[in-house]
């Protein structure tokens, strides 16, 4: 383990660099976006140093650094990593450099300011790795709500249709969420002894009543965002508004923090509130996969569907925590990931498709895989890996999500797996419908659909089918990260996992 | 016949108000014998220096903890720090006040006897300089609220109402356009401010009477004698609820707290834009300092009588300026609404016990006071031929034709719908710390169901700045001048400071929320 403060670094480096970017002069775009690029592969470099010094059989927490900043609150800096923020780090800084990278030319058809949307996309890549990063959770809230205003002004000023009313609804819904966890944050304060330390509150006793208050304070902002059915609807509308980059960052990584929540906020801190209330969020998990799922199969706008295949994937990550097994809550955990790198891919495959054609409409489409075969072929994998084909990362989480589930939960379980099919469907359907079956005439006059994916959106597209490829073959590199840190959660929660009956149903993946 | 004794004075300590009485005098006198064209100069010179020397004093006092002139007035703690609030605050307004770059004659009307609307009144709206009468009635309105925070009996607490208020009434009625709207606004806040201080006054005197009787003492509207009185007092308790009660009504007036609030809206819309900043942040520094000392200490003792309504109203106040504010279309009335849901926070502050209530009832105040004069000091610079453009839907397309204006008014929004990192978050967490802490849990709730309801007009307004296509009559931001510049960056500047790096003012807060009884 080195000594060096990753984690602060981490923070700050992108927030230095948009303030660079930003102040670029406005008639230089190429400038503003070879630096943008340049600086978060900077980032990305500190964040494989770090995943390197990272020390899998170590402490819980690692990389921890704690300064003072409000301390008539007990507010302070305080960074520190466990394994699942180290993955869910290692996420955000692939992802951005790639997201830059096809987002080139997305800021131009908007007639805003190009450095301006390159800068915003910095600032929200330090905004999500602080609110992965914090240990302290005045600290967290401050990055949570924080990372609302990049977005909103990714979206609202550079989005397509409906921007305007998708932003806001964007906005509106984290902050109720927020506002609710603020109340939460401030009882938990209260009855934690004045402090924000997450080492320290996890250790207070909390009577039933009020544990349970907290938890729904903080559950409600975690299910707002992830988001967890009946609290949803603000995400197709988000992400079928917003510039496919930012996009495939809300999905991939912002909406992550909902469910890393749970994760480090909600269960070991609210232990018993947390399997008492188990059966709704497993529940809702549960109604999320499958209405989700029969939703996406009915979209006819790309971007809108994505969004739905995501609600469903989280309802997925959600039976997987709260199964309150190793496997499931593993399997989650690498669904984290897995579906940042999956669906990530699909938003920027799918983005590429709907800048070229000028729509997002699927009836627009038909048969374009006769004129862009490569594009048409990484919509087909990003599709697949989206349903979880064995051999692709997404088949691993999935697989130990069900699992796990099994051992603890049957009903739950089997109902889950009808959202494989579901997958199937929705994704098969839409693939069939834009790329296969006869060339849709109107296609061909449009010049954008002549062109096939050229050298930079290669460079996009290769990296994230790579890791997925590679993590669907071999996880353990990350398992090895993953396991220590949920079983450290399930021992916070007094889980253990249940002895296996009949046969022998060794952990997959390992 | 008895010898009068004249009580002893600390004119230390007393400094900071007789100061601004001086110099508000002083004011009368330029008036009268400075040539016309040099009182604009002066009067402004000389209302800056006396904040200036009385922040001085207020410093130089900072470890007072005295009860001074015969029992009538308190420099403790409070006191010194909310003198000290109100004296930085009307710095700042004054310089909105002083400010001639933005608008030709700067914001008052040039002769406030001609008839609105009449051939001469265009006249005088084309440019003539504005009246220099409003430096000393702004001088005597902020000693009169210094002399509200310290006061420390009834009857001084209800003189110092009436000299800060006066002045108030006729700054109101003095803008240089749409002067009927003016007019319409101070005549509404002086009837009903009339009515609010003969609520007061009726208070005092069911206090008076509640309190004669008690063993071993006179009668008396002073804090201590009242606060034994709650105890002690031999009277019937409906005297002491009535009374209370008329006093909260005089006090939540001022404070504007639904259901007291009416006036509120049309006030802030009518008067000139500077003085609406200088209420918006002063008055409520003076009217929450007196709230904090009447119920803190004198009716300490009736704390369990008090909090339920008071919550109750504090609860209506939330609701009403969240929900309303939903509606509005004109950005002054907009913030007074949103004035008014600050003060249901504020009052959440009020009812937290203890140190940590007080303290950040303190910093809220402070912190409040930077962003919403900052907030009008923009508004001032949205302007077109006529004046202002207050109604929302000339916003539209800003954030494009002055993107630092806009981007500046954003970051207040941001802070007033209570974003980390700004003095909104910072001063929210303040109250309701405390207000939880104290077993409020019902009043931090409410608080922030209606931060949420809040949050949505801040946001329609950031919309229309950049979201929405400039049109055809998006007005011009004025390049301000060096007064209103200074004055809207300190209010960033602080909005800023406080969320980021609150400790030092949370500090100085803490260490001053000690009333001396």
């Amino acid at each position: 383990m080195s000594n060096f403060p990753f984690l602060s670094v981490l923070t700050v480096a992108p927030l230095v660099g948009a303030l660079v970017v930003a102040f670029l002069p406005r008639h230089r775009p190429e400038l503003a976006k070879q630096v943008a690029f340049a600086w978060s592969l900077l980032v990305l470099v500190l964040s494989v140093v770090m995943w390197v010094s990272f020390n899998a059989g170590g402490d819980r927490f690692q990389f921890r650094e704690s300064y003072s900043w409000i301390p008539n609150w007990g507010v302070s800096f305080t960074f520190a990593a466990d394994g699942i923020a180290l993955v869910m780090l290692m996420l955000i800084a692939v992802l951005v450099p790639l997201v830059i990278l096809a987002s080139w030319h997305d800021a131009e058809s908007s007639k805003r300011s190009v450095p301006v949307y390159f800068a915003l996309l910095l600032v929200l890549e330090c905004t999500m790795i602080g609110v992965f990063a914090a240990a302290d959770v005045f600290l967290f809230y401050v990055f949570f709500e924080v990372m609302l205003v990049p977005m909103y002004f990714l979206i609202g000023s550079y989005g397509g249709h409906q921007r305007q009313y998708a932003a806001v609804k964007f906005f509106l819904y984290s902050l109720v969420g927020g506002l609710f966890m603020l109340a939460a944050v401030i009882g938990l304060w209260v009855v934690g002894g004045k402090t924000f330390d997450w080492q320290a509150l996890s250790q207070v006793d909390i009577s039933t009543g009020t544990e349970r208050w907290l938890f729904l304070g903080f559950f409600l902002a975690f299910a707002i965002k992830a988001p967890f059915f009946p609290f949803h609807t603000w995400l197709p509308d988000a992400g079928g508004a917003a510039p496919a980059g930012a996009a495939a960052l809300l999905v991939g990584v912002l909406d992550k923090v909902g469910t890393f929540g749970i994760l480090r906020y909600c269960l070991p801190l609210f232990p018993e509130a947390s399997k008492w209330f188990a059966p709704w969020a497993l529940a809702l998990g549960v109604i999320g996969i499958v209405y989700a799922a029969l939703l996406a199969v009915g979209q006819n706008d790309l971007k809108r569907l994505v969004s739905y295949t995501s609600i469903a994937h989280f309802g997925f990550i959600g039976v997987g925590i709260f199964a309150f097994t190793t496997q499931a809550g593993t399997g989650a955990v690498l669904y984290m990931l897995n579906h940042g790198l999956a669906t990530g891919l699909l938003f920027l495959v799918v983005g590429m498709l709907i800048s070229r054609r000028g729509s997002a409409l699927i009836s627009d489409f038909g048969g374009a895989g006769k004129l862009v075969p490569v594009l048409a072929g990484v919509l087909f994998f990003a599709g697949l890996a989206s349903l979880a084909l064995p051999g692709t990362a997404p088949f691993i989480s999935e697989f130990l999500v069900l699992i796990g589930t099994f051992t603890v939960n049957k009903p739950v379980a089997v109902i889950a797996t009808v959202g494989i099919i579901l997958a199937a469907a929705y994704v098969l359907w839409m693939v069939q419908r834009t790329t296969q079956g006869t060339l849709n005439p109107a296609l061909t006059e449009v010049d954008g659909m002549r062109r096939d994916l050229n050298l930079r959106e290669k460079a996009v597209v290769a990296p994230l089918i790579a890791l997925i490829v590679l993590l669907g073959f071999y996880p353990k590199p990350v398992t090895d990260v993953i396991n220590p840190a949920v079983q450290a959660t399930m021992d916070d929660i007094g889980r253990t996992d249940p002895a296996p009956s009949v046969g022998t149903v060794q952990e997959a993946g390992r | 016949m008895t010898e009068l004794k004249l009580p002893s004075l600390n004119y230390a300590a007393l400094a900071p108000i007789m100061i601004m009485l001086g110099v508000a005098l002083l004011g009368v006198l330029v008036e009268a014998f400075v040539p016309r064209r040099l009182r604009h100069v002066v009067q402004l010179t000389l209302a800056l220096l006396a904040v200036l020397a009385a922040l001085t004093m207020v410093v130089l006092n900072a470890d007072d903890r005295i009860i001074t002139a015969g029992q009538a007035l308190a420099v403790d703690g409070p006191t010194l720090f909310l003198q000290g609030a109100i004296l930085v605050l009307a710095a700042m307004a004054l310089l909105l006040i002083g400010d001639r770059s933005v608008e030709r004659g700067g914001a008052f009307v040039a002769q406030a006897a001609v008839t609105a609307e009449s051939a001469d009144d265009r006249r005088q709206a084309e440019g003539r300089n504005g009246l220099t009468e409003v430096y000393p009635l702004t001088t005597f309105a902020i000693g009169g609220m210094l002399i509200f925070v310290a006061a420390n009996d009834l009857l001084t607490m209800f003189i110092a109402l009436e000299v800060f208020s006066l002045p108030l009434y006729l700054l109101c009625a003095l803008a240089r356009r749409r002067r009927l709207l003016s007019q319409e606004a101070a005549m509404k806040y002086f009837l009903l401010g009339a009515y609010a201080s003969a609520f007061f006054l009726f208070g005092v005197a069911l206090i008076y009477g509640f309190t004669a009787g008690i063993p071993g003492r006179g009668a008396g509207v002073d804090f201590a004698t009242i606060n034994a009185a709650v105890t002690e007092s031999p009277a019937s308790p409906v005297l002491l609820f009535a009374g209370m009660a008329l006093l909260a009504i005089g006090l939540l007036f001022k404070a504007a707290a639904a259901p007291f609030h009416v006036w509120t809206p049309d006030v802030y819309q009518g008067a000139p834009t500077p003085v609406t900043g200088f209420m918006a942040a002063c008055t409520k520094v003076a009217a929450f300092g007196a709230l904090l000392r009447v119920f803190h200490v004198a009716f300490a003792g009736a704390a369990w009588d008090f909090t339920p309504v008071l919550g109750a109203v504090a609860v209506l106040t939330m609701l009403v300026g969240a929900v309303l504010a939903v509606t509005q279309t004109d950005i002054k009335r907009l913030l007074a609404y949103s004035s008014i849901a600050n003060a249901g926070y504020l009052l959440v502050g009020v009812l937290a016990p203890g140190r940590e209530g007080l303290s950040g009832t303190m910093f809220y105040l402070v912190a409040y006071g930077f962003s919403v004069l900052a907030a009008f000091a923009v508004i001032t610079l949205v302007r077109d031929e006529d004046g202002e453009a207050t109604h929302l839907s000339r916003w539209a397309g800003l954030g494009r034709r002055s993107p630092f204006f806009a981007g500046l008014f954003t970051f207040i929004l941001l802070a007033f719908a209570g974003i980390p990192l700004t003095s909104g978050f910072t001063s929210k967490f303040a109250v309701f710390g405390p207000a939880l802490d104290g077993g409020h849990a019902w009043l931090v709730i409410a608080g922030v169901l209606t931060s949420m309801v809040l949050a949505f007009p801040y946001l329609r307004v950031v919309v229309m700045m950049w979201l929405s296509e400039p049109g055809e009559s998006t007005p011009r931001v004025t390049v301000p001048g060096g007064l209103t510049s200074a004055a809207l960056m300190i209010g960033v500047l602080a909005t800023l400071v406080l969320g980021v790096a609150p400790a030092p003012l949370l500090d100085l807060a803490t260490g001053a929320a000690d009333f001396v009884r």
